[in-house]
């Protein structure tokens, strides 16, 4: 398992570096750069060539990327070029919300998608799974901001029960961190729990009516058992990858979700770094997410291997 | 009380389906004595799954799903039980083993687990002393080092392993009665020969009685007591296993018998031509009417009751045997297939 684990970890190594290769060159596709966004509009072309060579962004690209990537490697990730901070700082200072904003969206994906898809399926026709039909369809079609947006309006402008953006951290105060935080993962966490939701109704529907159901009912286990741990266990197998690939959505939909409602993550980070052109500030940003994104694709292996007994590290 | 442990009166299971009722179980009637093996012989499709499952109360949940009838178990009657309570007896008194080994056991655990199951839920067991019972189980079914098998997982186990681990659970909480659905069906010949080794010697070992539902005139011969033999969702001839064998008296049975081969005969084989009837568009005379040599008029009109014949216990449902049809000419079972008479 360790050993899988490990190997899966140098496995990655490779695709990092790719996306390395394409986060540093993509950067740089977009017009204008730094210097541009520093200086404004007005500005000689002799001041422009002056930041550059003080940046190094006037060495050939090729080099860059190597002194970059040293560097990295080296866990120097640069500075700003806008704010002059180092770009590790910004981001580990960043990093907790974004990841409890996933962590609480997968959550919510899971408390709705699983009970909702399990009954749905045992209840196969009936009022409940043509509403929970319908509760998936428009979770899948309602883009996370408009959702997002709506409960702004509803929940914190007229009701006045969450606030309606900004965030307050753990460490002051657990309940008003969980209503800064719940609108936001709610708004990320539908669409995904509306995917599983469905995936989780089909899984069950075909788990149901497999032979070894058949025989735990033959061996006397009370209908509960039956559903919640015979049935369950084997037709989450494919939920969990759903919500595996989901969760890559998800950070791409941080960026928006936390611009929305003002939470100062790194999908907040990776915006400012765009608009600005802030080259190394943008590429860690970018190497962070996708880093994200292979630790939880071994999560969800990991999980899924627990699941799934025939899978063999 | 009857030394008979189950008693099956009139069970009918129909299946309210689009193209109308399909009636795959319609008037069966037996009765199991403590300790015997019961077989139950048919074509596929016959309706012995169907009736296995009807008694355990597996099927009948469903709206499309009518089970009417008695299933008297020490008396008391199965079908009028609470949910809950037929929970209690399922497993316990009463168990099951499944025709596919290869599906019947649940992926997703160990095999030990799924035997401690029985001991925990009917006998509320401890994890350590159901865990116990399991390896314990799992060494009489004759499973070499059963203490590291029980933690394995079926997808470990070979097809002849599986199935003894589902006797293995089967036979966890020590019931009175097992209803076994072809369970070698899916086997290697020489896995099956084992399987059965192993039902007949726990049989004798622990005296649980077994309804053995099989195709095969085989494994009867070799392992069962008594015999009903079903056709189209109906039991058309009972009695032991030397009544069937050899007095064989439904034409439906004398069919079955000459179309396996017996040991040291050198005779053609004769498969009985044609196909069963369509369940949910049944004849009104006897269902074997279409494909029987010895057709009369009587039987294309109404249909047989099941009655005892010759000798007692052996009942067959054919107007042949019914008083004033017996004329005494049929003696000699040989010649009678080739005949035709429609
Ligand atoms: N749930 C069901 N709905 C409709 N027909 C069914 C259902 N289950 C079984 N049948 C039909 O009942 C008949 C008997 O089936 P079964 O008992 O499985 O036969 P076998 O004797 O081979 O075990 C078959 O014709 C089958 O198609
Ligand atoms: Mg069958």
């Amino acid at each position: 398992m360790i050993q899988y684990v490990i190997r899966r970890l140098l496995i990655s190594i490779p695709v990092l570096l790719g996306i390395s290769v394409v986060a540093f060159f993509m950067v740089r596709l977009v017009p204008g750069d730094t210097v541009t966004a520093m200086l404004g509009n007005s500005y000689t072309p002799d001041q422009a060539e002056a930041l550059r060579s003080k940046y190094g962004l006037d060495e050939p690209l090729i080099q860059q990327y190597f002194l970059w990537l040293g560097n990295v490697l080296q866990g120097d990730f640069g500075y700003s070029q806008f704010t002059n901070t180092p770009v590790l700082d910004a981001i580990l200072a960043r990093l907790p919300i974004t990841i409890e904003l996933a962590v609480l969206s997968v959550l919510i994906a899971i408390i709705i998608a699983i009970p909702l898809g399990t009954i749905a399926a045992l209840r196969r026709n009936s009022k409940f799974d043509y509403g929970a039909s319908m509760f998936g369809l428009l979770g899948i079609s309602v883009p996370n901001f408009w959702l997002g947006t709506l409960m702004i309006l509803f929940l914190s402008l007229y009701a006045g029960w969450f606030p309606s953006g900004g965030f307050v951290g753990l460490s002051e105060s657990i309940i008003g961190n969980l209503r800064s935080m719940l609108l936001p993962a709610i708004a990320l966490g539908t669409a995904v729990g509306a995917v599983a939701m469905r995936m989780t109704r089909s899984s069950m529907l075909e788990v149901t009516n497999q032979e070894y159901i058949k025989m735990a009912r033959a061996k006397g286990v009370s209908n509960e058992r039956l559903i919640w741990r015979h049935a369950l266990k084997n037709a989450l197998i494919p939920v969990v990858t759903v919500i595996g690939i989901q969760a890559g959505y998800l950070l791409g939909g941080s960026v928006v979700i936390e611009q929305i409602f003002g939470l100062p993550g790194v999908g907040q980070l990776a915006l400012q770094a765009i608009t600005n052109r802030d080259y190394a500030l943008l590429q860690g940003t970018i190497l962070f997410i996708a880093s994200a994104f292979v630790i939880v694709n071994l999560i969800v292996d990991v999980i899924y291997g627990f699941l799934n007994p025939q899978i063999r590290y | 009380m009857s030394d008979y442990i189950m008693e099956v009166k009139d069970l009918k299971t129909h299946f309210h389906t689009k193209k109308g009722i399909v009636k795959a179980v319609d008037g069966v009637s037996f009765k199991v004595k403590k300790g015997e093996i019961l077989a139950i012989v048919g074509e596929s499709g016959c309706g012995k799954s169907v009736t296995s499952q009807s008694i355990m109360r597996l099927v009948g949940d469903k709206k499309s799903e009518e089970v009417t009838g008695e299933v008297l178990y020490h008396g008391e009657d199965l079908m009028k039980k609470s949910r809950l309570d037929m929970q209690k007896v399922r497993g316990k008194d009463l168990s099951m083993i499944f025709q596919d080994p290869m599906t019947s056991l649940n992926p997703a655990y160990t095999v030990g687990t799924q035997i401690a199951e029985m001991p925990m839920i009917h006998e509320k067991k401890g994890k350590k002393s159901a865990w116990n019972r399991a390896v314990e189980m799992l060494t009489k079914v004759g499973i070499p080092s059963p203490a590291k098998r029980a933690e394995q997982y079926p997808h470990q186990f070979s097809g002849g392993m599986r199935q003894r681990g589902v006797i293995a659970m089967s036979l966890a909480c020590d019931p009175d009665l097992i209803i076994a659905d072809e369970p070698t069906t899916a086997l290697d010949v020489t896995i099956q020969a084992q399987v059965l080794d192993i039902i007949r010697d726990l049989r004798d070992e622990t005296g649980t009685a077994i309804i053995m539902v099989t195709h095969d005139l085989g494994v009867v011969a070799e392992l069962c007591d008594r015999v009903a033999v079903m056709y189209a969702g109906k039991i058309v001839e009972q009695g032991t296993i030397e009544d069937i064998f050899d007095r064989p008296k439904h034409p439906y049975t004398q069919g079955l018998l000459n179309s396996v081969p017996r040991p040291g005969s050198r005779e053609r084989l004769k498969p009985i031509e044609g196909q069963p009837p369509n369940l949910h568009d049944l004849p009104n005379g006897c269902r074997f009417a279409e494909r029987c040599p010895f057709v009369m008029d009587q039987c294309i009109e109404k249909e047989p009751d099941l009655l005892e014949a010759e000798s007692k216990g052996h009942t067959v449902a054919c107007w042949l045997e019914e008083e004033g049809n017996n004329d005494g000419d049929r003696g000699n079972t040989e010649g009678r297939g080739t005949e035709k008479v429609f």
